[in-house]
């Protein structure tokens, strides 16, 4: 029966058919079994296609379960009930064992049937007449229908909106906030939804004016937490919207006192955002961001804004979607940027410090690849049951986290949301590209290769790798508890270059989040980077030198040239110097920022720094303390989860 | 496993519930004669789908000796299965007036319903059919055998009575009965020989043969098939499937896809399609000498297994003449059971308009003045004349006046009909150059489901049903819907005022729509009454509701059909209606019976649309069968069986003239006909999905068609029309050469923004109006 050659049609085998009997504790033979799957297949296609007459008369294409219902019934067979819902049911898999299962989330009757909140607002059916073609001539574009706007609107629903939007673009910054609120808790906004989302397609339209795009986001925030709300096909247009603000190089990017970089790091994360929430509505959503971002990615043409919003948004998408488009891309990428970062003329200034600010997006992403990726294959190596586990929990935490907007909790739900990605992913059903998974050593090897020390991830990629599970263990911890550094516990298995140095970027750092605007991220990794560089770059290049790839065009040049960094001289040690930190400075009224223009005074004299002091420190990179508080305030630049 | 059989007997049941019901209907049908006199009202469906007589008597010779020489030899269950088998037709040959040829009737719809087997639905059926309702449809299966046993033993006067008791027991192996012709056994292994050796006869023969010939495949295949499976031969049959399947030609796609998930004898019990084919004969069309041919072959090559088949399920229609080709077979083919038998198409169709009732000009001038400002002798011209044209010249294709009783014309009637005439003046004449504008109705936020849309003729009302079950009624004008006021409020007003009509509506219930509840499943078809009083909804509940516009409130609910009732429509002239359904039968209703007046069976599959001719004479159903039917209404008889469509039709529209016929399936083409001569007389392609509406312009002028690929088409109606009908030959025959001419006859094509079109009207003065719903 499995063997049949024909596979026309559904087919249940007969281990299925045991399976059920036994659940309902009946005891079937192999010919039973099979003599009643085949029987249970035919009355499917039966059913199947008595169902699709009513399809055809209810004049539609879609068949409905309804339809199917239908079908039984007339063939008095009880209807099967539950799957009634208009949109699409999610169809998951489970990695472990080749399970596919339709998602299944509780509803919680009680509170449904006590809900006060009962949605309003629903537009009523209406008929509408336009004239679309005067004596058959035609208009001059099909139209037949209201384009836009679907429904007229009452005139307190008008009234609401012109009130609302006002707000929200308005100067009055308490007033929007409350604005904001309302949009997030309305229940009665339905039918002003397609208004709405009008009015933030408009970002194309404001891109000189950052503080615009920013109210406008944080309008696709309201909505998108607006649990009343049925979002639906809009989806699409507010993630474009989203989209936008990540990868379009804006006109504000011009100007390089314009802190665009924020914006990019919140549309970004509010784009995983929406993703991770919405992103059952539209099937294959999450492959069109990926195709989008890649293709950002890939083009030398587009500005390095463009490639810092395409690198974060894949960051803010999951390790996966940055192990699945940066990762390949990086060696092409890297050669680039290399160059980028390797020019010193004063006409290149600029560039170069928006290069840095790639740099840095893309090791915070690679760290956290490597960090998730070794986390998951610890995972699995515990055996299925801890996978499931993680598994529920990822589902949970990223359902539950829907209307706060807050960054997931952080590593471990991170991981199991990398699950969760690598299921849509499955669900969207055509993988990104031919893409094998790369192991993790061999990753870690190459990403070194770039970063060197840079990386604040270790991992023994030597013989000592068999010990992996214990360092697994110890990632594990660190990725709850940021604080032991990572660095700690390979340095026993084998000696990799020592990050010596570590800029002294953190009184503030541990500063209370409201005083201090400064986000300690990126800032950080940059410096890291640079430092680590300056220390130790020599072999760093010997690694990126003997790991550089044929294939690359000019990868070797730049390479040679990297090396000749001017940070050699801090080897030297000159107790002044002063180094261009690649993150962000904020000023006080977070009104923008001076990127990569702050001269520290020098530090006390990097020697004098005990290393390990430091080294700490350095996982916190990127990764913001206590993410939650942080997020109410959408000043903070990087707001990754992480 | 058992929840599903015993679903089906359940099935089965229901079923049996079905055909009570019918009877209960067509007692109710002779009892109705007065109003419409119909002497034999199914004869006609016997006549449709039974033999032909002229072979009949033969057979009924043969089946006598038969049964004779079994009874000879006690072999009394024998006697017993074949008379089951053969009685319905030897009882509707009998010359027995009106009773028997109830029976036949009811052998014919019968044949529909063998599946479950049960002798005694059938009988039980016959019984009522001809006791003229007499006998309550609650009436034991046994007490019907038995009269059934009387009727037999008396009919087949030669054989004496035998002892036949019928029990309710005994009537479940029947299955097999009804089944029984595919118990011949051959050689499994040899079947796809057989096949296969056909196959190379048929290709090796000339080249003029071969695509008549070819015909044969089909449903040769599918009996084979069937064969294999019936004797449990499984793996057989799918090599077989496998095989041949390939063969097939491509629009019988859809019911090869039913047959190949069938693969044991116990599906067989429960499927339609299979039963359509064994309970009708495919019928071929095949010239003589093709025949000849092929009658030679396989008696040389002593193929009998082939040979049964074609005897046994096959009907070939021979005729003399040229062989048809490829295209014209083309044209024809793709129905479920053949194409139509050149007998089911010869009876006289008056297809012409009734006359239009006089209507004393004085009313109309005081109107006139009263309206318009226009000069006198302007209006007055025009009017004589379109009334003097129709009302002088009697069509001599219409039929008589009388024919159907239609209600009178109220006064309010009239007065419609004033303004009709009025409004046709003003009509714009539509031609090729000179097109229709389109409005289009687009129902918003139908998140529910718009099932059916209909416009009143003048327009000013349209109404939507929806799969939620509701109905609901939009007035598009600026007038508002009222009701009529409580009957308390009602007593206080000046019935003598001449505002009468004015005073009792109810100013407070003034809305731009109404919602009408009352079905329990969604609203298939939806029609206004003609003098927009009522409005008919028929759903998947099975039944037909009527609805008063005046107070919004159902008025009366129609059950007979106990299956989804896919749709209804109301006549021109008012009064009567037409529903049909998933039981595959269409119904004449009149308002005022809560019961069927005649009922139109003979599709082997759902009755998919139903139309009123314009002269009420004759309804026009579209089946799932992929045939459509024009019915008598005066007898019950089928006059009309049009084959060519490859798909379920879904529309069906008759030109303003009564002579054409259009009818639009899920194959995306609109085909023509001719109702004087059965034909086909064109095809118009275009279209990439369902047509779900076709509509004539107010003059015939442009066809309008509405398809589920959001575009409405115009196409040029008259040339179509005036092409065919120098052909002389072809009318003889039968056989048509359709020329491709879409693209010329293809006036516009016209998008809609994602809103499939559902429904379209030409309004009085030609506009033409579409509605849909939009799918954002």
């Amino acid at each position: 029966m499995a063997d049949r050659e024909e596979r026309r049609f559904a087919e249940i085998s007969r281990e299925s058919v045991k399976f059920m009997a036994e659940s309902t504790g009946v005891e079937l033979g192999d010919d039973v079994a099979g003599l009643l799957a085949e029987d249970v297949c035919y009355r499917l296609r039966e059913a199947t296609q008595s169902s699709s007459q009513f399809m055809r008369h209810a004049k539609r294409r879609k068949l409905t379960v309804e339809d199917f219902n239908r079908a039984l019934h007339w063939s008095n067979v009880e209807a099967i009930c539950g799957y009634g819902a208009q949109d699409t049911l999610p169809f998951r898999s489970a990695k472990e064992g080749e399970l596919f299962f339709i998602e299944d989330r509780d509803i919680n009757l009680v509170e449904l049937a006590l809900a006060t909140n009962i949605p309003k607002g629903c537009a009523e059916t209406m008929v509408r007449v336009n004239v679309s073609y005067m004596d058959g001539k035609g208009n001059l574009e099909p139209q037949g229908t209201v384009p836009s706007a679907v429904q007229s609107l009452s005139d307190d629903l008008l009234k609401y909106y012109q009130q609302i939007t006002r707000a929200i673009l308005g100067e009055d910054p308490h007033l929007m906030k409350v604005a904001l609120l309302d949009l997030q808790s309305n229940a009665k906004i339905a039918a002003l939804l397609p208004y709405f989302v009008y009015v933030i397609s408009g970002v194309k339209s404001v891109s000189h004016d950052l503080e615009q795009l920013n109210r406008l986001l944080h309008m696709v925030k309201s909505l998108v937490q607006n649990p009343y709300l049925y979002l639906g096909s809009y989806i699409r247009s507010l993630v474009s919207s989203v989209m936008y603000c990540i990868l379009e190089p804006l006109a504000a990017s011009i100007n390089p006192l314009n802190d665009h970089w924020t914006l990019r790091d919140y549309a970004a994360l509010l784009l995983s955002h929406i993703f991770w929430t919405h992103g059952d509505l539209v099937s294959g959503l999450y492959h069109q961001i990926l195709v989008s971002l890649q293709k950002v990615l890939s083009d030398p043409v587009r500005p390095l804004c463009s490639h810092y919003g395409a690198v974060v948004g894949l960051h803010a998408l999951g390790w996966k979607a940055v192990e699945r488009v940066l990762f390949p891309h990086l060696p092409a990428y890297w050669a680039n940027l290399q160059a980028v970062l390797d020019d010193y003329s004063v006409s290149n200034a600029q560039v170069k410090a928006d290069g840095h600010k790639v740099y840095g997006a893309i090791l915070v992403a690679v760290e956290r690849l490597l960090k998730m990726k070794a986390l998951s294959l610890s995972q699995q190596s515990d055996g299925g049951s801890s996978g499931q586990t993680g598994f529920a929990g990822g589902s949970i935490c990223y359902r539950v986290s829907s209307p706060g907007l807050s960054p997931p909790p952080e590593p471990l739900s991170e991981a199991t949301l990398g699950i969760a990605s690598h299921l849509q992913a499955g669900g969207a059903g055509c993988p990104l590209e031919e893409w094998t998974p790369v192991p993790l050593p061999a990753m870690y090897c190459e990403l070194y290769s770039f970063f060197g020390d840079s990386l604040a991830v270790r991992f023994s990629t030597g013989p000592g790798f068999s010990s992996y599970s214990a360092l697994k263990s110890s990632q594990l911890s660190d990725a709850r508890k940021e604080p032991p550094g990572p660095t700690s516990n390979p340095d026993t298995t084998r000696k990799m270059p020592q990050l010596t140095a570590n800029l002294n970027i953190s009184p503030r750092h541990d500063g209370s989040p409201r005083t201090d605007p400064t986000p300690p991220s990126l800032a950080a990794t940059g410096s890291g980077r640079s430092l680590t560089r300056s220390c130790s770059s020599s072999s760093s290049v010997q690694r990126s030198r003997s790991s550089s790839r044929s294939g690359q065009r000019s990868a070797g040049l730049s390479r040679d040239v990297f090396p000749k960094a001017r940070f050699t001289s801090s080897q030297t040690g000159p107790p002044a110097f002063s180094f261009l930190i690649g993150g962000r400075q904020m000023g006080l009224r977070c009104q923008g920022r001076r990127p990569f223009q702050t001269n520290f005074a020098p530090t006390p004299p990097l020697s004098a720094v005990p290393p390990r002091a430091y080294a700490h420190k350095l996982p916190v990179i990127g990764r913001v303390g206590k993410p939650v508080r942080r997020w109410a305030c959408s000043h903070y630049s990087l707001h990754l989860p992480l | 496993m058992a929840a599903v059989q015993g679903g089906l007997v359940d099935a089965d049941e229901d079923k049996d519930i079905k055909t009570e019901a019918s009877n209960d209907s067509w007692g109710n049908n002779n009892a109705n004669d007065g109003r419409l006199l119909s002497p034999s009202p199914g004869s006609s469906a016997s006549a449709g789908s039974n033999k032909s007589a002229a072979g009949a008597s033969e057979e009924q010779q043969t089946l006598l000796a038969v049964l004779q020489f079994l009874r000879k030899n006690k072999l009394t269950e024998s006697v017993e299965i074949l008379r089951r088998e053969a009685g319905l037709p030897e009882d509707s040959l009998e010359p027995k007036g009106a009773e028997s040829s109830g029976a036949g009737s009811g052998g014919a719809s019968g044949g529909v319903d063998l599946e479950g087997g049960d002798a005694s639905s059938l009988l039980s059926r016959v019984t009522a059919s001809s006791t003229a309702g007499a006998q309550a449809p609650t009436k034991g299966p046994i007490q019907s055998a038995a009269w059934l046993t009387d009727k037999l033993s008396h009919h087949s006067a030669s054989c004496p009575t035998a002892k036949l008791t019928h029990s309710a027991g005994e009537d479940q192996p029947d299955v097999n009965v009804v089944l029984s012709a595919y118990s011949q056994q051959g050689d499994p292994a040899l079947y796809e020989v057989y096949y296969s050796g056909l196959k190379r006869f048929i290709e090796s023969v000339l080249d003029c043969h071969r695509a008549e010939l070819s015909q044969v495949f089909y449903p040769l295949f599918v009996h084979m098939y069937l064969e294999l499976v019936y004797n449990n031969h499984e793996s057989e049959a799918k090599a077989f499937f496998e095989k041949f399947s390939g063969d097939q030609e491509c629009y019988y796609e859809d019911d090869l896809r039913v047959l190949s998930s069938l693969t044991k004898k116990e599906h067989m019990r429960g499927n339609e399609t299979l039963l359509d084919f064994r309970t009708s004969k495919f019928v071929l069309r095949i010239s003589r000498d093709s025949y000849q041919l092929l009658k030679r072959h396989l008696q040389e090559r002593q193929n009998n297994q082939i040979w049964n088949i074609i005897q046994e399920h096959l009907y070939i229609d021979i005729f003399d003449g040229m062989p048809r080709s490829k295209s014209q077979i083309d044209a024809m083919s793709g129905s479920l059971a053949g194409e139509a038998k050149r007998e089911a198409n010869k009876a006289k169709v008056y297809y012409g308009l009734l006359k239009e009732p006089e209507i004393e000009l004085p009313l109309d001038d005081e109107d006139e003045e009263a309206e318009n400002e226009e000069g006198k002798p302007k209006k007055k011209k025009p009017k004589k004349d379109s009334l003097g044209s129709k009302s002088k010249k009697q069509d001599p294709n219409a039929p008589s006046q009388n024919r159907i009783p239609l209600p009178e014309l109220k006064d309010s009637d009239k007065l419609d009909k004033i303004m009709y005439m009025k409004e046709a003046t003003k009509r714009i004449r539509l031609g090729p150059d000179n097109l229709p504008s389109i409005c289009f109705y687009s129902f918003l936020n139908a998140y529910q489901g718009l099932t059916a849309v209909d416009f009143t003729d003048d327009s000013s009302l349209i109404a939507g049903g929806f799969a939620d079950s509701t109905v609901r009624v939009w007035s598009v004008t600026p007038k508002k819907l009222r009701k009529v006021k409580s009957a308390a409020d009602l007593n206080l007003i000046d019935k003598e005022s001449d505002d009468v009509l004015e005073r009792i509506m109810d100013e407070k219930t003034a809305s731009e729509s109404k919602i009408l509840c009352g079905h329990s499943g969604p609203v298939y078809g939806i029609s206004f009454s003609p003098d927009r009083n009522y409005l008919l909804s028929s759903s998947e509940d099975g039944t037909v509701r009527l609805w008063s516009l005046q107070t919004f409130t159902c008025l009366v609910g129609y059950k007979g059909h106990n299956y989804p009732v896919w749709d209804t429509q109301f006549s021109p002239h008012g009064y009567y209606f037409v529903s049909g359904g998933h039981d595959r039968v269409a119904r004449l209703w009149a308002t005022d019976h809560y019961q069927p007046l005649r009922m139109f069976s003979g599709h082997l599959a759902d009755v998919t649309c139903t139309r009123f001719h314009p002269n009420s004479n004759y309804v026009a159903t579209g089946s799932s069968d992929r045939t459509i039917r024009l019915w008598d209404v005066l007898n019950g008889n089928c006059v009309r069986i049009f084959t060519g469509h490859k798909g379920p039709i879904h529309a069906l529209a008759f030109s303003p003239n009564g002579k054409f016929l259009a009818s639009g399936a899920t194959d995306g083409r609109v085909l023509l006909w001719d109702i004087g001569h059965g034909l086909m007389v064109g095809e118009l392609k275009g279209h990439t999905d369902t047509i779900y509406s076709l509509r004539f312009s107010r003059d015939g002028e442009i066809l309008a068609s509405g398809s589920m690929d959001n575009t409405v088409r115009l196409w040029d109606a008259t040339k179509a029309f005036d092409d065919l009908e120098t052909d002389d030959f072809t009318a003889a025959t039968g056989h048509i050469h359709l020329q491709d001419n879409s693209q010329e006859l293809l006036l516009g094509t016209y998008m809609t923004k994602s809103t499939p079109v559902i429904h379209l009207h030409f309004t009085r003065r030609n506009l033409l109006l579409a509605a849909g719903a939009y799918n954002p």
